[in-house]
């Protein structure tokens, strides 16, 4: 059988990858390297591009990342990506990053909307006790 | 007929208030819920990075980086993360409960503090104390705030922290536990602790870095720091929203039953007047 290692990719946004493999290559700032199970520890900075996870002779995955760190213990492999996206959807990125500006920009305006109206509510009742004074005294 | 004048408008105004309250309940919890998915996003990597920098402070590293170094401590720096705004129940206040018993502390053993602020709250009542110097303040940064949106709070403090201005660096901010329970929380960020029990590994070993130890430090410590913080912010907003939606819903809960009492006591009142009416006009009767 042969050796794996823990592999562990997160991005600020979210955990990409978790599990055993037995080979990781990873674009370090001094060139590509690639980590086999109980490699000395070792922690380098990473350039922008391919991180490929090789969970065995068949399965491969590909991730893009546009730097960060990647961290070596003899069982536990640990790549802190700035952003992550499956290189896969790579052509995606692109829109995707769009639409999440987007709907941040949606949630935004909700936000405000939803604090004015508040207000705005406020406003009326404040006017509403007003005029039902009024109505009052000349009532009586 | 003018009897209750004054409880009608209460009634009324009391009313107008529940409406406010029930509409900020149900913001908050809407809101709660995007804020507590931001913040579950962040922690995996804010794990992962607290727990390189555990190994690294486990490691024996020939080059020693400042901010793995303990010094004597006669000047702390202290981040403090609050909410924007208020009416979220007591959220911030048991936040500067905890860093005054803090501030109290370090004053009896005569260190001086420099304090940091995000969020408005904090700013405007860390303005007020004399014993703790405000050297930076961020706030307004919305429901989604960015990294780069407390970058330049965290370099103040680093590089005082380089210059030995401050020997230790804590962060105080809100853990959100559940919805119903936020905890205050103090931690110590430099210099990085080192007195963990040894790793896996133990006994003396050191990373290979590339290209050299003191970039990869910098750059690695810069970025824990980042780290730590932003997920102090992202989970304070969680927590923020699920305070606020808790108290809302406590003042909708009292202006509901403050409005049932009035609304008794109106009506007993107005029976009164209707009964004594009626007593006037039979005992006018009887006498004719």
């Amino acid at each position: 059988m042969t050796m794996t290692v823990h592999v562990d990719i997160v991005s600020a946004e979210k955990e990409i990858f978790s599990g055993l493999a037995e080979m990781l290559f990873a674009p370090a700032e001094l060139g590509e390297v690639g980590i086999s199970p109980r490699h000395a520890p070792f922690i380098t900075k990473l350039n922008p591009g391919e991180v490929r996870v090789k969970v065995s002779d068949k399965e491969q995955y590909p991730f893009f990342i546009s730097g960060g760190i990647l961290e070596v213990q003899p069982h536990l492999v640990t790549v802190l990506a700035d952003t992550a996206i499956r290189a896969k959807d790579i052509d995606e990125a692109a829109a995707m990053e769009a639409k999440a500006r987007a709907e941040e920009a949606l949630a935004d305006r909700s936000g405000k909307i939803d604090y004015e109206s508040a207000h705005a509510q406020l406003l009326q009742a404040i006017m509403q006790l007003r005029t039902l004074d009024r109505l009052r005294k000349r009532g009586e | 007929m003018a009897v209750g004048k004054e409880i009608r408008t209460k009634i009324a105004s009391i009313k107008n208030t529940q409406k406010i309250t029930r509409a900020m309940e149900m913001v908050a919890a809407s809101k709660m819920r995007k804020t507590k998915d931001r913040m579950q996003a962040t922690r995996p990597y804010a794990k992962k990075m607290a727990q390189i920098i555990k190994h690294l402070a486990q490691a024996n590293p020939e080059y020693k980086h400042p901010f793995l170094v303990k010094r004597d401590v006669k000047r702390v720096g202290l981040i403090v993360v609050s909410s924007d705004r208020g009416l979220c129940g007591g959220l911030n206040s048991n936040l500067f409960r905890k860093s005054l018993g803090l501030l109290t502390q370090w004053q009896q053993d005569g260190v001086e503090v420099d304090v940091c602020t995000i969020g408005t709250k904090a700013a405007s009542f860390f303005s007020g104390l004399k014993h703790a110097k405000l050297v930076g303040q961020a706030g307004k940064l919305g429901d989604a705030p960015h990294l780069s949106d407390i970058i330049g709070i965290i370099k103040i403090m680093l590089d005082a922290f380089a210059e030995n201005r401050i020997d230790e660096l804590h962060v105080i901010s809100n853990e959100f536990v559940n919805t119903m329970t936020q905890r205050p929380t103090a931690e110590k960020l430099l210099p990085v602790a080192a007195d963990e029990i040894a790793g896996e590994l133990g006994g003396h070993w050191d990373y290979l870095y590339e290209p050299d130890a003191k970039e990869v430090l910098d750059h690695l410590l810069t970025r824990y720091i980042e780290a730590i913080v932003y997920q102090g912010l992202v989970e304070n907003n969680a927590c923020e929203q699920a305070a606020r939606m808790v108290a809302m819903k406590g003042a909708s809960d009292n202006a509901g039953k403050l409005i049932k009492e009035l609304q008794l006591v109106y009506n007993k009142a107005r029976q009164a007047a209707i009964t004594q009416e009626i007593s006037e006009i039979v005992a006018g009767a009887a006498a004719v």
